[in-house]
């Protein structure tokens, strides 16, 4: 019971120094939300797979820090999309441009998938062709005579 | 039809394996063939400030590095020889570092540099495009980068990649 009152109390005294809001993480909340939206799209080169925007590493920190300067120098997003591909190359971009050194991996997958298909595409035909031509006239006249028969009982 | 299928499934799987020997972190850099950014920095130690501009008509070498970053203290060894052959300059740019760290670690392990700049806030890193130190640049005669190797020089990479490219360049 002690214990209980002692928990209360100190709960109650913990709850007005909570009792405030979050500040804002960014003076300006503006640039903020570009970087964020620009980042989204941006590939962390610490942690591959994670995007800039979610990254905490040294380097994310670093070039967050480096693109909110440039949005504040005034730079649209195309002109900072290239200052980073020109120092890290198309892989920082999540969605990197189709040209030739990129072709297979924007049609790699769509040719797998026909791959597959045709593969499926041909398996199936052939077992159909299998199928009928296991069946010989006698075999034929025999599996009418056990239907009839069933069909009787 | 057999045959088909086993040739497929052998198709997909050399093209898997090839993918796992590859090094996903090993981004080919864009900076290759192109003119080596410029800068100016203090140096580790006495001295002016340095720019790349002042090596021109050399072929050299920029090593990044940092005392917090544990692969350098693999390549280190490597470095020191090559220093000791004075095949090329070598220059260090200390990344992201405290100066007492880095002057305490050199001091501790030797120096191979003929110089070290300091790039405290990895600003010139980033022009660079410096994402995990150590990394190693061939810069020739022109200022155009050559080479890039990212993560430690082994001796392999010195003798069958670097030293040779250094041969040709000066050629």
């Amino acid at each position: 019971m002690k214990r209980l009152v002692l928990a209360v109390a100190a709960l109650l005294i913990c709850s007005g120094v909570a009792a405030r809001e979050a500040p804002p993480l960014a003076a300006d909340q503006q640039v903020e939300a570009r970087l964020m939206a620009i980042a989204e799209e941006l590939r962390c080169l610490v942690c591959q797979n994670e995007s800039l925007a979610a990254s905490r590493a040294d380097l994310a920190m670093d070039l967050k820090r480096e693109v909110r300067e440039l949005i504040r120098g005034g730079k649209s997003d195309a002109e900072i999309r290239d200052f980073l591909v020109q120092r890290y190359g198309d892989f920082v971009l999540y969605r990197p441009p189709l040209k030739e050194s990129t072709l297979l991996l924007w049609v790699g997958p769509f040719m797998l998938l026909v791959a597959g298909f045709a593969g499926v595409a041909i398996f199936v035909r052939r077992r159909r062709g299998a199928q009928s031509a296991a069946l010989s006239a006698e075999d034929e006249a025999r599996a009418d005579t056990l239907l009839q028969k069933r069909t009787d009982a | 039809m057999r045959i088909a299928l086993i040739v497929g499934f052998l198709l997909l799987v050399a093209l898997l394996a090839v993918g796992l020997t590859r090094d996903p972190r090993e981004v080919p850099s864009p900076l290759v063939g192109k003119p080596a950014p410029a800068f100016e920095l203090p140096r580790l130690g006495e001295g002016a400030r340095f720019s790349p501009a002042e090596m021109r008509g050399k072929v050299w070498l920029l090593n990044v590095w940092a005392s917090w970053c544990v692969s350098c203290r693999e390549e280190h060894p490597v470095l020191i020889d090559f220093s000791r052959t004075k095949r090329a300059p070598l220059v260090g740019l200390n990344y992201k570092d405290q100066r007492g760290d880095a002057l305490k670690w050199l001091a501790r392990y030797g120096d191979p540099y003929q110089l070290s700049v300091v790039d405290g806030d990895g600003r010139i890193g980033i022009d660079y495009g410096v994402y995990g130190v150590p990394e190693t640049y061939v810069i020739d005669r022109a200022g155009i980068i050559r080479y890039k190797q990212i993560g430690p020089v082994t001796p392999e990479v010195m003798d069958k990649k670097i030293l040779p490219l250094i041969g040709n360049l000066e050629r």
